[in-house]
């Protein structure tokens, strides 16, 4: 048997630089090593049996909805014929409702190429691994230096009147000054203020991601148009 | 009844026949249900012993597993849409008419295909979404990430490649809309995007080029980089469980 009170070495001397699968030990805690302390189960059947009711559950959802809704079919592909709007499949449809704001080159090329290589080289920067609170220290500096990019950004956005994007970053602005402002410590609020940059940072992302993908989906008519789902154009 | 069925079945685990095609007995002991894992060609990337922990539904939601299982459903219900398909114009759309109104089930085996395709864009994203928020990119998941961001473009290449396929107008504006694109490239712009249409327009080369793409290169890149991505899982440690987890909370 192993003795579970010895303490594993191979800590590297800068672990920011080049980090080890080591034990991260916040602040007031132990340095007590759990991994050999907890629980595991046979994957068979414990894995096995939880895949197989997950999988069976999907296989009859997917049932249910083709037998309820059919795959869409048009007339025959005619390409004198332009659809207005014409819409790419609902996954590209956030691209295009940036291409209604930037040039195609910016919207077409630099954001979806900056976008794969930003979550690519994500794991690769070793900022803050133990996910500090964005407000944990310097808070002031921090938050100015944070107002400043997210103005910026915005005062881009007004003039290129993508409103499309600046609704979902004021939502999160608004909700990273309230987790400045406020001093919780406990429920939402609380967890807010313990959340690092990079949260915010992909929070924005995903928000703005959504906004664009619902609006180019259910909110675009002719000429790119607005309107509503249930077919009413606005004025 | 049911004990009946558990004899007859714990009866058949005993037989020489099972054993020399699970290459054990029944799976009562712990040493028989670890072979049960890594004897079997299509278990045995599975780890023997997984932490308590990250069998939580909450863990992962089972959202990798989930795109594992529509990848499979996808394989399945394409290569059956396949006997009917016909890629050219404008056969494929009349193959379409007839996979709602002459084949049997055949609006049904479409329907799975586009509904598990369109679901499985969402649960990609989903996964990666949650992966990111559970801190399951960190060392030393780092290149396991990356392999996720492939899965993530092939998936998305897949998905819009099969979209052209119905050769209706949805499918045909649809993929010259999101072509026009590639053009905004520099510099190579437009000689990518004549390479991927097969011409200046989308066409009946376009057409078999997608069909190609969709049906046999980027399922089999996929296949491989699912292979690379689950068993990086299993080296690199299993699901990444928070210290929240300690605690039985979160």
């Amino acid at each position: 048997m192993m003795d579970k009170t010895k303490i594993e070495s191979g800590f590297s001397s800068d672990a920011k630089k080049e980090p080890r699968r080591i034990v991260f030990i916040t602040r007031n805690t132990s340095a007590n090593v759990k991994d050999e302390r907890e629980r595991k189960v046979m994957s068979c059947p414990h894995l096995l049996v939880r895949e197989a009711i997950v999988f069976e559950v999907l296989i009859i959802a997917m049932v249910l909805v083709a037998l309820i809704w059919d795959a869409p079919l048009e007339q025959l592909a005619n390409p004198l014929l332009t659809p207005n709007p014409a819409k790419a499949p609902w996954y590209f449809l956030g691209l295009q409702e940036l291409l209604h704001f930037f040039p195609p080159f910016v919207a077409g090329f630099l954001i979806p190429t900056l976008v794969v290589i930003a979550l690519s080289v994500i794991p690769y920067f070793n900022v803050n691994v133990e996910g500090k609170p964005l407000w944990s220290e310097q808070a002031s500096k921090r938050f100015g230096i944070v107002l400043w990019v997210v103005v910026a950004l915005l005062i881009v956005l007004v003039v290129v009147d993508a409103w499309t994007i600046i609704v979902p970053t004021v939502l999160v602005a608004g909700l990273l000054v309230a987790s400045y402002l406020s001093k919780a410590t406990t429920g939402r609020m609380g967890a807010l203020r313990a959340k690092p940059l990079s949260w915010w940072i992909m929070t924005w992302f995903i928000a703005t991601v959504l906004c664009l993908t619902v609006v180019g989906t259910f909110f675009r008519g002719p000429g790119w148009s607005w309107v509503w789902p249930w077919g009413t154009h606005a004025a | 009844m049911g004990t009946s069925f558990n004899t007859a079945l714990e009866s058949l685990r005993t037989t020489r026949v099972w054993k020399s095609i699970f290459r054990r007995g029944p799976a009562i002991t712990n040493r028989t249900r670890s072979l049960a894992v890594f004897g079997n060609l299509f278990l045995h990337w599975l780890p023997v012993k997984v932490r308590e922990k990250s069998l939580r539904v909450r863990a992962a939601y089972y959202l990798g597993s989930l795109s594992l299982l529509l990848f499979i459903t996808l394989v399945v219900t394409g290569v059956l849409l396949m006997f009917y398909y016909h890629p050219a114009t404008p056969k494929a759309y009349y193959d379409m008419k007839d996979l709602r109104f002459v084949v049997s089930n055949g609006v049904f085996v479409r329907n799975v295909h586009r509904v598990g395709a369109h679901l499985l864009v969402l649960l990609v994203f989903w996964h990666m979404f949650h992966v990111f928020y559970r801190g399951g990119y960190k060392p030393p998941h780092e290149f396991n990430w990356v392999v996720g961001i492939i899965l993530l473009l092939l998936t998305l290449f897949l998905s819009y490649t099969g979209y052209l396929l119905p050769w209706d107008q949805l499918a045909f504006w649809a993929v010259t809309v999101g072509t026009n694109i590639i053009s905004a490239a520099p510099v190579i712009g437009s000689e990518v995007r004549f390479v991927a249409l097969g011409g200046h327009i989308v066409g009946e080369n376009t057409l078999l080029r997608f069909y190609v793409l969709h049906v046999v290169i980027l399922p089999l890149l996929a296949f491989l980089f699912i292979g690379v991505h689950l068993w990086r899982v299993r080296k690199d440690g299993g699901l990444t469980v928070g210290s929240k987890d300690d605690d039985g909370q979160n």
